[in-house]
Parts: C-alpha cells; sequence; structure tokens
C-alpha cells in the first residue's frame, strides 16, 4: 500500500503536560478505581448499619480529637501541594525541591495521628462488624496515605538527583501532587462517615 | 553503534521508507533470547501471550468439564467422588471466568486495540507486561493447588459462609480469594491501558465517530472493569480478613451479613456476564461489516446500545438473589431492569440482521460462528428474559436451566464470536491463514455439538435437578437426558479438538498471509501481517470510520516522529487532534520483578497479614526500580 | 445432525411425559401451578420471536440479490429496525406485567393456620411443629407433612451455611440464610408424596439434602400430628430392647434425641419416630431395617464426608440397634 504523507508533526512538542500527558489519565483511571473502592468501602458501612439494632455496635462513638486533627493536617497540606503543582507546571526546580520535602513532611505527619486514631474507636477489628468495617476503612485509607508518601519521597529522590530539571519529571511531580488531592478528598467524606454519623 | 549526538533527532521524514524500517526496528524491537522474551513491552507479543495462556485454560477447563459429564453420564455414578467433584466443579467455573474469557476479550483487545487505533504500542506497555505476569501468577497458583488437591471447593461464587473460616478448613478457599486479587489486578491494569490508549492514542483524525465498533466496545468494557471489579476485590479481601485475622463482615453473630457478600459479588458478577459478553459484540460487528462488504447498519445505536448496556449491568445484580428473601418492591425493581436490558441487546441484534439483509454475505469460516452467534445468543437471552422474572426464577435458580442460559449466552454469546474472531484475526497475528475446510467442520461440530449439549439441560432443570450435585439417585427420571449430555459433550469436544489442531498447524504451516486478506476497512489491516514491532512505519492519518475502503490504493499519513526513542502520537479525547508526540517506554525487566515481588506478597498473606508488611518492601524496591529513570532516549524530551 | 436431532426430539418428548414428583412441569400445588402457566407462557412467547429472529436472519442471509442494482438505501431499514425495537419494548413490558401478576396470584405466606419451621443443617433437613403448648411440639426431620388443600407457611432458618428449599411440584424455592428467617408459602391440591431438594450448594454432601413432602388428606393428617406427639413407643421385641439398651448406652445418645428415653442430643436428627419416615439420611435411602443397619454400620461410605461417625459396634449391637430404629414408628 503506497502511503501519502498529509500531516506534519515535527513541530509537536516531545512531550505531552497536562490532559496531553498520558500518566495524567493513567492516574485518574487509577483514581477511579480506587474511588470507586472507597465509596464501596462507605456503602458497606452503612449497610451494616442500616441491619444493626443499634449503632455503634457495642461500643461508644469515637473520640472526635485524632481524625479531626489528621482531617484539619489534610486540609492545610492541600496549599502547599497546590503550591507545587503550580511550580512544577513552571519548571522551577529550586522551588519544586522545596515543595517536595515539605510534602513529604506533610505525608509523614498525618501518620502519626492514624496511629492514634484506630485506638479512638475504641474498638477492634476481631470484636464486630463494626470493629471490623472501621479498621478496614481507616487501613485502606492508611495504604493510600502511605503510597503516595513513599512515591514522594522518591520524586524528593530524583529531583535532587541528575535525573531532575526534565520536563517529564515535572509532569510526574504534578500527578503526584493531583493524586495527593485525590488522597485528602477521598478522606473527607470517610471521616464524616466514621466520626459523625455514629453521632446522628 | 550510533553516537547520538551525530545524528540529534532524526526524524522519519528524512528517511525513505528502507531506512526508516532499518532505523525503527533498531528502535522498537525486542532482543532475542530469554532476557529479550522476560522484558519485552510489546503489545503484541505480550497479547499472543496473552491470548496463547488463556486457551490452555480453555482447554483445561473443557478438561474439567468432560470429567464432570463423565460423573454425570449415570446415576450413583463412582467414577469421581464429592470432594474432588466438588472442586472440579469450582475450577471449572472459576477457571473459565476468571482465567479464560475475561484474560482472553482482554488479550485480544491487548493485540488489537492499538492497532486498530494506529498507534504503535498500548498506553503503559510496561504495567502491559506486568499484568500478564500477575495473570499468570494468578492462574498457576489456582492450578498448581488444584494439582496437589488444594483446589477450592466453595463454588466459583464462593458464598458465605460455606466459604468463612468456620465452614471451609485449610487454604483452599483462600486461594481462590487471592487467584480473584491476581486476576482482578491484571484485568484492572488492562482496562486501564485501554481507557487511556483508546482516548488518548488514537490515530489523527479518528475522532469519536470513527472508532472502530470493537474499540468502541473494549473502551465501554473497560470502564465496567473499572467500576465493577473493585467490589469484588473488598469482597475477597473482606473474605481473606475473616478467615486470617478473625473479623465478622460475614458474621450474622456479630453483626456481620451472609447477604453483604452476595450483593458484593454480583454487584461485580453481573457487570462480568458484560464485560465477557460485549468485546464479543464488537467481535461480531466487525466481522459482519467485513463479510457482507458494507458498513455495520447504526452505528451511533450501535454505540448507544454498547453504552446502555454497560450503564444498565450495575443494575440487575438482584436477579442472581432473588430466592434469597429480599423485598419484594426492591424485587420487582431488578425484574423490571434485567427485562430491560433486552432492549438494546435486541436493537444490536436488528442492526446485524439489516446489516446481512443489505449487504452481500460471504460465508468463510468467521462469518459461519457470527451465524452460529446469531442461533444461539437469541436463545440465551430469551432464556435470559424468563429468569429476570421473579416467579419463574424461583422455579429455575440453581438448576440445570440457569446452566443451558449461561451457556447459552456466554459460549453463544461469547465464545463463537471469539472462535469466530481468532479464524478473522489468525492472519495477523501470525502471518498465516487457517484452514477454511478445517474451519467449517470445527463449526459444525461445535455447533451441532454445543446445542446437543445444552439445550437438554434446559429441560432437565425444570425436571428439578439441581445444579452443583455429584451424582443423583436411579429412581429420579433424569438418567437418559444426561447420558444424550454426557455423548453429545464428546461431540462438542471434538469440534475444539479440532479448532487447536487448526490453529496449531496453520501457525506452523499455514499459507502465508497477505496484510488484508479479507478486503477488510479497519487500520490493522494496513499494515504487514503479522505487524512489525513498531506497528506502523508511518502513522496513519484517518478521514473516515472505514479507513481502508475509500481510498484503498494510498494511506494518509503523519511525518515528523522521532526515530531514535520510541515516539507515537498523544491526539485529543474528541476530535483526535494531535497534541504533542510522545515517547513510549521501552522494554525493561522491572514488570516482571514487580510481579513475582507482588505474587510472593499475596501468596504469603494468605498465611499471615504480616506479609504485607514485609512483603511489600521488596515490591516497593522493584516498583522504584521500574520508574526510576535510566537516561534512555525514551525519558528525554 | 438430522438423526442427532430426531433424538433429542423423541428424548425432549419422553422426558417431559414422565416428570416424576419433583418437577415445576408437573405442579401440584397453587403456587407452582401458577408458575407453571407463567412458565409455558412465556416460554411459547420468547419461542415465537426466537422463529421469527431466525426466519429474518435466514431470509436476510439467502435472499436473491440482483446483481447490479446500488447498495440499498439505509431509510426503509431504520424503520423497520425502529419498529423492530418497539415491538420488544411492548413484548419485554407484557411479560413483566405478567411476571408481577403471576407474584400477586401466589401471594404472601403469613395469614396461615399452620406454620412449620425448616432449618437447613449440613445435610438433613430439622422439621420442627412448634405448638403454644411446648408438649404438643415435636421435631422430626427430612420429611415434612401437610394438610391438603391448605396454605402452610414454612418458616426457614439456617444452623449453618445457606441452603435452598425447594419442592418444585409444589412452589418456587426459597433460602435458607444464616442470620436471617425467610418464608415460603407450600400448598398442595392433592394427597401425595412430593420429593425436594436442596438448591443451594451447601459443601460437600449437597447431593444428598432431599426431603419429601407429604400431603395428607385432613383426617390423616391428624393422625399423623397425634402419633408425632406421642414419645417414642417402648420396644416389645428383645432384639429391639436390646438396641434401645445399646443405643443409650453407646455414643448415638450424644447427638440424637429419642423423646421418652434419656436420648436428648440435639446435633443429629430426632429419631423419636424414624420409623415412621419414609427415608434415611434426607432421601438417600429407604427406610428398611437392612438400609438402616448398613447407614449405622458405615454412614461414610454411603454419604462420605456426613457428619455421622462410624461408631464401632458389634455385628449383634448393630442389628439390634437397627431393630429398635424400624420400631420407632
Amino acid at each position: 500500500m503506497n502511503r501519502s504523507v498529509v500531516l506534519d508533526l515535527s513541530k509537536l512538542p516531545p512531550h505531552g503536560l497536562g490532559t496531553a500527558s498520558l500518566t495524567w489519565w493513567g492516574t485518574l483511571a487509577f483514581m477511579l478505581i480506587e474511588g470507586t473502592g472507597f465509596a464501596l468501602s462507605i456503602v458497606v458501612y452503612l449497610y451494616l448499619m442500616s441491619l444493626a439494632p443499634h449503632w455503634p455496635l457495642d461500643a461508644p462513638p469515637p473520640d472526635l480529637l485524632p481524625g479531626s486533627g489528621l482531617t484539619a493536617l489534610l486540609i492545610v497540606s492541600l496549599l502547599p501541594n497546590m503550591l507545587i503543582a503550580r511550580w512544577a507546571r513552571q519548571q522551577n526546580l529550586a522551588k519544586v525541591r522545596i515543595g517536595l520535602v515539605i510534602m513529604s513532611l506533610l505525608g509523614v505527619a498525618p501518620l502519626f495521628l492514624r496511629v492514634l486514631e484506630f485506638p479512638a474507636m475504641h474498638i477492634s477489628w476481631d470484636q464486630n462488624a463494626y470493629g471490623s468495617i472501621v479498621w478496614v476503612m481507616l487501613g485502606l485509607h492508611t495504604t493510600h496515605i502511605l503510597t503516595d508518601l513513599v512515591e514522594t519521597l522518591v520524586l524528593t529522590c530524583l529531583m535532587f538527583s541528575k535525573h531532575g530539571d526534565n520536563p517529564r519529571r515535572y509532569g510526574d511531580v504534578s500527578d503526584n501532587a493531583m493524586y495527593w488531592n485525590f488522597v485528602v478528598a477521598t478522606w473527607l467524606p470517610m471521616y464524616v462517615c466514621l466520626y459523625w454519623i455514629p453521632r446522628l | 553503534m550510533i553516537v547520538r549526538d551525530e545524528v540529534e533527532d532524526l526524524r522519519d521524514t528524512a528517511l525513505d521508507e528502507v531506512q526508516l524500517d532499518r532505523r525503527l526496528s533498531e528502535t522498537w524491537s525486542t532482543p532475542t533470547g530469554l532476557w529479550g522474551a522476560l522484558s519485552t513491552v510489546d503489545h503484541k507479543i505480550i497479547g499472543r501471550r496473552y491470548i496463547y495462556t488463556a486457551f490452555i485454560f480453555l482447554a483445561l477447563g473443557g478438561i474439567l468439564a468432560l470429567a464432570m459429564r463423565l460423573q454425570l453420564s449415570e446415576p450413583e455414578a463412582r467414577f469421581i467422588g464429592p470432594d474432588r467433584y466438588n472442586q472440579i466443579f469450582t475450577m471449572h467455573g472459576t477457571n473459565m471466568m476468571f482465567l479464560f474469557a475475561v484474560p482472553v476479550m482482554e488479550a485480544m483487545a491487548v493485540y488489537l486495540v492499538p492497532l486498530m487505533v494506529g498507534t504503535r504500542n498500548i498506553a503503559f506497555p510496561r504495567l502491559n507486561a506486568f499484568s500478564y505476569w500477575m495473570y499468570l501468577a494468578g492462574g498457576l497458583l489456582l492450578w498448581i493447588a488444584f494439582a496437589v488437591d488444594t483446589g477450592p471447593d466453595v463454588g466459583w461464587f464462593a458464598y458465605v459462609p460455606l466459604s468463612g473460616p468456620q465452614y471451609a478448613a485449610g487454604k483452599r478457599a483462600d486461594i481462590w480469594a487471592q487467584m480473584i486479587t491476581f486476576t482482578e489486578v491484571s484485568a484492572l491494569a488492562v482496562a486501564v491501558e485501554i481507557v487511556v490508549t483508546v482516548l488518548k492514542q488514537r490515530a489523527p483524525g479518528m475522532s469519536l465517530d470513527r472508532i472502530p465498533l470493537f474499540v468502541w466496545s473494549m473502551l465501554v468494557t473497560s470502564f465496567l472493569i473499572i467500576l465493577a471489579m473493585p467490589a469484588i476485590m473488598i469482597a475477597s479481601t473482606a473474605l481473606i480478613l475473616d478467615r486470617l485475622v478473625g473479623t465478622h463482615f460475614f458474621n450474622p453473630a456479630e453483626g456481620g451479613d451472609v447477604l453483604l457478600w452476595q450483593h458484593l459479588f454480583w454487584f461485580f458478577g453481573h457487570p462480568e456476564v458484560y464485560i465477557i459478553f460485549l468485546p464479543a459484540v464488537g467481535m461480531v460487528s466487525t466481522i459482519v461489516a467485513t463479510f457482507t462488504r458494507r458498513p455495520v447498519f447504526g452505528y451511533l445505536a450501535m454505540v448507544m446500545a454498547l453504552v446502555t448496556t454497560g450503564v444498565l449491568a450495575f443494575g440487575l445484580w438482584v436477579h442472581h438473589m432473588f430466592v434469597a428473601g429480599l423485598p419484594r418492591l426492591g424485587e420487582s425493581f431488578f425484574t423490571a431492569s434485567s427485562m430491560a436490558i433486552a432492549i438494546p441487546a435486541g436493537l444490536q441484534i436488528f442492526c446485524w440482521l439489516a446489516t446481512m439483509w443489505a449487504g452481500r454475505p460471504v460465508f468463510k469460516t468467521p462469518f459461519l460462528f457470527v451465524i452460529g452467534f446469531m442461533v444461539i445468543f437469541v436463545i440465551g437471552g430469551m432464556t435470559g428474559v424468563m429468569v429476570a422474572s421473579v416467579p419463574f426464577d424461583t422455579q429455575v435458580h440453581d438448576t440445570y436451566f440457569v446452566v443451558a442460559h449461561f451457556h447459552y449466552v456466554l459460549v453463544g454469546g461469547a465464545v463463537f464470536p471469539l472462535l469466530g474472531a481468532i479464524y478473522y484475526w489468525f492472519p495477523k497475528i501470525t502471518g498465516r491463514m487457517m484452514s477454511e475446510t478445517l474451519g467449517r467442520w470445527t463449526f459444525g461440530l461445535i455447533f451441532t455439538g454445543f446445542n446437543l449439549t445444552f439445550f437438554p439441560m434446559h429441560i432437565l432443570g425444570l425436571q428439578g435437578m439441581p445444579r452443583r450435585i455429584y451424582t443423583y439417585q436411579p429412581e429420579m427420571p433424569w438418567s437418559g437426558l444426561n447420558m444424550f449430555i454426557s455423548l453429545s459433550a464428546v461431540i462438542l469436544a471434538a469440534g475444539f479438538l479440532l479448532f487447536f489442531i487448526d490453529a496449531i498447524r496453520s501457525a506452523a504451516s499455514g499459507p502465508a498471509a497477505p496484510d488484508n486478506p479479507w478486503g477488510a476497512s479497519t487500520l490493522e489491516w494496513a499494515t504487514s501481517s503479522p505487524p512489525l514491532p513498531y506497528n506502523f512505519a508511518r502513522l496513519p492519518v484517518v478521514g473516515s470510520l472505514e479507513p481502508l475502503s475509500n481510498n484503498s490504493e494510498t494511506l494518509s499519513v503523519a511525518g515528523g516522529l522521532s526515530v531514535d526513542r520510541r515516539e507515537l502520537i498523544v491526539t485529543s479525547v474528541v476530535e483526535a487532534l494531535p497534541e504533542a508526540r510522545e515517547s513510549s517506554p521501552g522494554n525493561s525487566i522491572w514488570p516482571l520483578w514487580s510481579a513475582l515481588a507482588t505474587t510472593v506478597l499475596l501468596i504469603w498473606s494468605i498465611f499471615t497479614p504480616w506479609a504485607v508488611v514485609w512483603g511489600s518492601i521488596p515490591v516497593s524496591i522493584a516498583l522504584i526500580g521500574w520508574f526510576w529513570p535510566k537516561g534512555t532516549p525514551e525519558d528525554d524530551t | 445432525m438430522r438423526t442427532a436431532l430426531v433424538l433429542l426430539l423423541s428424548i425432549t418428548a419422553t422426558a417431559a411425559g414422565g416428570s416424576g414428583n419433583q418437577s415445576a412441569l408437573n405442579s401440584q400445588g397453587a403456587p407452582a401451578i401458577h408458575v407453571e402457566h407463567l412458565i409455558i407462557g412465556i416460554t411459547v412467547v420468547c419461542a415465537v420471536v426466537w422463529l421469527l429472529v431466525m426466519i429474518v436472519l435466514g431470509w436476510a442471509l439467502l435472499r436473491k440479490r440482483s446483481s447490479d442494482s446500488g447498495p440499498p438505501r439505509d431509510r426503509p431499514l431504520t424503520t423497520i429496525v425502529s419498529s423492530a425495537v418497539a415491538a420488544t419494548v411492548v413484548i419485554i413490558a407484557a411479560l413483566t406485567i405478567a411476571s408481577f401478576y403471576t407474584t400477586r396470584s401466589i401471594g404472601l405466606p403469613g395469614n396461615t393456620a399452620l406454620t412449620i419451621t425448616v432449618r437447613g443443617q449440613q445435610w438433613w433437613w430439622q422439621v420442627i411443629y412448634a405448638d403454644a403448648n411446648p408438649a404438643f411440639s415435636f421435631q422430626t426431620a427430612n420429611e415434612i407433612h401437610i394438610p391438603v388443600g391448605q396454605d402452610v407457611q414454612i418458616q426457614l432458618e439456617s444452623a449453618d451455611v445457606v441452603h435452598s428449599f425447594w419442592v418444585p411440584s409444589l412452589a418456587g424455592k426459597q433460602d435458607l440464610v444464616p442470620g436471617r428467617s425467610n418464608s415460603l408459602l407450600l400448598r398442595a391440591e392433592r394427597p401425595g408424596t412430593y420429593r425436594g431438594q436442596c438448591a443451594e450448594f451447601c459443601g460437600l454432601q449437597h447431593t444428598h439434602m432431599a426431603m419429601m413432602v407429604i400431603a395428607d388428606e385432613p383426617a390423616d393428617y391428624q393422625r399423623w400430628i397425634a402419633a408425632q406427639r406421642e414419645n417414642s413407643v417402648m420396644p416389645t421385641y428383645a432384639d429391639a430392647a436390646a438396641g434401645k439398651a445399646a443405643f443409650l448406652s453407646k455414643p448415638c445418645a450424644a447427638c440424637h434425641t429419642v423423646r421418652g428415653t434419656s436420648a436428648a442430643g440435639t446435633t443429629g436428627p430426632d429419631l423419636t419416630h424414624i420409623g415412621s419416615r419414609q427415608t434415611i439420611a434426607a432421601g438417600l435411602l429407604e427406610t428398611t431395617r437392612g438400609s438402616l443397619a448398613a447407614w449405622i454400620a458405615d454412614p461414610q461410605t454411603l454419604k462420605p464426608g456426613n457428619n455421622m461417625p462410624m461408631v464401632p459396634l458389634t455385628s449383634v449391637e448393630l442389628r439390634d440397634i437397627s431393630a429398635y430404629m424400624e420400631s420407632l414408628k
């Protein structure tokens, strides 16, 4: 078959950014998968609640302090997170490096509060179904904080290495920032579900 | 060795066809040898592997089916004891659903979608390699467990509490649940790849209304996978937790609920049927268009039907639970929604009929399988309407009627199109033609054998024969039909045997295939058979729904891509306007290491929860190795 | 292929004729009769539709095509396809309404004079006839007697895993779900024995979990109830008396109840009137002295994996216990 060149693409950028980036779409797709998982965990929580004679089952409502503190911390972390996304768009290496260090710390800090959240539930996973679902919801979200933290740490190392100053890396930084927004956004309905629904 | 600085950013426009082929081959090919095989990220090699593996699982699952037919051929037979029989039917269902049907459809997409949208590799090719290794590991886990008499024996649906800690001692149920994790990880990974490939890597000009119907069907299927599979992941994780660390999700004594499992399982399980069926719809549309010599009638209606089916698929799950004792009002809603899905299915059937009527049919083997599909699938659809009715279902649920129904739907609706698709795309995949004579015999045997095997099961079900029984007493009036079914199964098996013989023989020594043996009009036929590692020397530019039929002498292509790195084009979602030249990751061994590390973690975690903690360390290391830049041209910008 | 088809049709015909007493096509109770009408109705409609589709398919594929005419225009096709879709909508709506109507005709259990509780166990059916007066309450296993022509509510519970209660000639099935209670309306129009069996996979011996529903004329039913309320009969023959002694001294009594004796185990079926039941081991064997002996001697060969252990007995003990069991009418 003969080929006739009808389109010249030589002027196109050699790497897509934002919605022209494949990893951006991939991140979005994984967020859809995980978001469905989070939503289902809330559905399971509400389903078990609808069957229970009283709720929470054999436990007082969770203590508000650690969970609310973690929520506040996550919301605060959105500010540097948005800044780092902007700096990544500007491909400002120095600022991105600083931002990544801050975001690494802001990834570690919630873990300390999360450790306090489990006892604040006043129930163990193996006591009853209420205990099981709250531990699994907390655990599910913790794995997401951990995953993003590891990714942030690796990116921090990368940006301090010779591979750092590369549009592709800036794209990774902004995708990672988007994923952190997701980690925060999914927590909010879980926070309401875990801490406030038992008080209704 | 070319020093890169000398030829900084060499573009395809500077090269003639011979030079271009040579340079692209250097950039894109997979090295020979074991290391090359283990580290390749070529979607065609991985897709082929996926297809072969899935067909091996099909053959194994078929052997299990024959074993069951042997045991059921006469009353109180003693060929297989109850323990082994329960493992066998569990394995048959699990294997066919999770290791054959879903993976084989995704495998076809892994091979075909990048070619059909005119790109050089699938999006996230390393994830693709990873997904295959995970799939293989999950399949091996299940079959090795079965070989050492530890195969799951709780049904492919693994209802609690039978699969729970109290009634399923040992590791059989855990192996089932963890096999789910393997196959779901792999299926979800492929779904993400397909979605991004279809949305962002289409050839310039392939706007949404020019996407081939098979690609549309895979796009919808991938979204179904993304939205349905998390439910089974949550369910199987909860089951493992109940079994391993004593959570109480499914324990009614501690506030858990038995039906929660059924809800979660079928919220995934019903879309699963469409995850298997919708790709087949795409295959049928492709084959019908090619062998009636005209585009499928009602393109827009077909796409709408695909999307509608996908949406409705999430509103049907309760019809698997009509006898579980749910509120009457809910059941009525699900009767109506289950009936309603017959409307988009009917629309598709009518559009194909219209295409056949208006076209000029050519009765080659792929088309014969499509005709067989029409005959059988319509029966499956009809019995589907029957089981959607609550009172009807109370008599046939969990009987051989339902066995007949879903084999009509899944074998008729998906395996027949798949076999047609294999005959159709075999020349593209292997570069050789399959035998038309053997193809006709294969079709005849499978069509006859299938109907003789499965049609009588409708009657057995109405006569009161439940599913999943390993024998029956001679005073039950079922012996005659069961013997008849078992004998017919031999015809069916002979058909499949002939298919495998034909496929293996043709792959080795069939006549060489031209680029476009069927005179088809989609892009995969615009390149050689089999395609070179880079798929297209110059990426096609699309101006219509049928890029090869309007202008069959010359193919419009784009120029200006770099040949020094693996490069393809990213286009916009709706109109497929070029947005960027993008690199595609090169070969890497790290997906294999990652899959091995994940396999260790998952299997270990059947035994102790600490495996999640310690096992995640090698997984993290492998993933960092995977993503850490190696300074390759693909990493440049 | 032709001969095969002929064979298929003849087998279908004979099979449908001799449906037996466990068949949705041999309905003997109002709920099952309503459903059978629905089954036949929907099947006929679907068969006609399928035939029409096949005729169109054959015509579309094989019609004569004039060699030189251009491709047909799409416009008439659009009309035809749209009409076919509209027809589908109408048929689907009609079938949905027919289905709802059948559900309504069957009605709900609840306002019945007689309620029987059935508890599913791996792998037998515990049947409880509860009465306001505890002295009148009794249990049996794998055999349910109901009066003819009367609505009976079956209360369905499970002791272990999910089972499904299904007596196709009398009614559709309903699951027995642990932690939940379901109910089913059962009714027989004619006296007779109707076989049923567990329809939800429940483990190793799901296959051998059958039960008999016996519909009696009201007077027979009352006699049966009165007999079942009685304690077990005293053995009249020497072997049965020896069997009773052996039964009570061996581990048997730890799992089984025989009212009127010290045997009060609750793990296995109540044996107070086992000799009056048609079958043993959940429909596995006809109740005879021989089958009882075979079962007691080695339950694991007859029904591998069931929860009754093999109790070591001498041949004399085995014979005596079998005689005792048979005497428990």
